[in-house]
């Protein structure tokens, strides 16, 4: 790996953990969903840095081709994410569906108790 | 039927329907008052409910018939009733087989009554894509829940308090509550009975079971029964 080729990897995994940190601090990204990206970056930046770990992790997953390993890499990193996402939808669904049922039955009990005073 | 009974009627855009059938439930069960859960309804299904007599509750956009059959169940647990008796709003659950369900759980013959198209012949015609997946799932319920069920997807069903208490929980699977919901009644030791009842034929297109549904259903069920099997944490 040349120097030119590190520099420009290390240049990609610091902006991408800048930007997590920047985002994180700005409250635009909570911490909750911040870690997969920090590992991410992190991931990066010592590949980047260190061409023989690729090169291991290449041997160590039976790969042909250091690029091979690193699309592996990035797929799996993007499986992990949308796992990560599906399990809060599932969750989030949970808690819209106990919102609405919720607000539902609070606006039904309310007009009963409006007709009750009447029907006395 | 006294007035510690409800009947529940989930409904989404049923205005054709759900006068008639309130009008017909009252003749049938004057005493047990009738909750209307409608399920966001872009008709007047929530008026002409509320014009024959029921309590409406409205959710505020379509949440699925699973949501709606909950929030009825949330509902009724709240006014402290002691029985249910759900049926379908489209006119498909023939209402006076409603004592005839009520009857079996208010005796303390079994804790939930489904009551079955199927065990005094069949009442309409039903294809052979649905007929065969009915099969199945009655094979496949009766084996698990260890009692003959012929009708495991009817949701003309009637229901005591503790049973009520169990399907308010989170753990109740709120898209498409059949044999799965069985399994885990069963598992959690609770007494399950079918009875007669009749129904017709359902308005084309308007099924849970129309389209591309019935695929997902079978994924779900198939998923869903074996780990109702090996789940744990609802276990009273």
């Amino acid at each position: 790996m040349s120097t030119h080729q590190r520099v420009v990897a290390a240049i990609f995994a610091l902006t991408l953990l800048v930007t997590i940190i920047e985002l994180v601090r700005r409250r635009k990204l909570k911490e909750e969903y911040s870690w997969l990206w920090i590992m991410a970056g992190v991931g990066a930046l010592v590949i980047g840095l260190n061409y023989s770990l690729l090169e291991t992790i290449t041997r160590l997953i039976g790969a042909g081709f250091t690029s091979s390993a690193l699309f592996f890499l990035g797929i799996f990193f993007v499986l992990a994410l949308c796992l990560q996402f599906s399990v809060k939808i599932s969750k989030l669904e949970t808690q819209v569906k106990n919102l609405v049922q919720h607000i539902s039955l609070l606006e039904a009990e309310k007009s009963v108790a409006q007709q009750e005073p009447h029907n006395k | 039927m006294g007035p510690d009974t409800a009947v529940l009627l989930p409904a989404y855009n049923e205005a054709d329907h759900i006068g008639n059938l309130l009008r017909r439930i009252r003749e049938i069960a004057p005493e047990s008052p009738c909750v209307v859960v409608d399920d966001g309804s872009t008709d007047h299904t929530a008026e002409l409910a509320r014009e024959a007599g029921a309590f409406v509750i409205s959710h505020p956009f379509n949440m699925g018939y699973g949501v709606a059959l909950q929030t009825g169940y949330k509902f009724v647990v709240r006014r402290g009733y002691s029985y249910l008796v759900q049926l379908d709003a489209d006119g498909q659950h023939d209402p006076r087989f409603i004592p005839v369900l009520w009857e079996r759980v208010a005796s303390g013959h079994c804790d939930l009554c489904i009551g079955s198209r199927f065990l005094e012949g069949e009442t309409y015609s039903i294809p052979f894509a649905r007929r065969a997946g009915m099969f199945l799932f009655r094979r496949i319920a009766s084996a698990l829940v260890r009692t003959t069920i012929t009708d495991p997807t009817s949701g003309y069903q009637a229901m005591n308090r503790r049973v009520l208490d169990f399907f308010i929980k989170d753990i109740y699977p709120t898209d498409y509550p059949d044999t799965d919901v069985l399994v885990m009644l069963y598992r959690n030791q609770f007494r399950i009975a079918e009875a007669p009842v009749i129904m017709h034929a359902a308005q084309p297109g308007k099924s849970i079971h129309s389209g591309l549904k019935p695929v997902y259903y079978l994924f779900k069920m198939a998923l869903d029964i074996p780990l109702n099997l090996i789940r744990r944490e609802e276990k009273q």
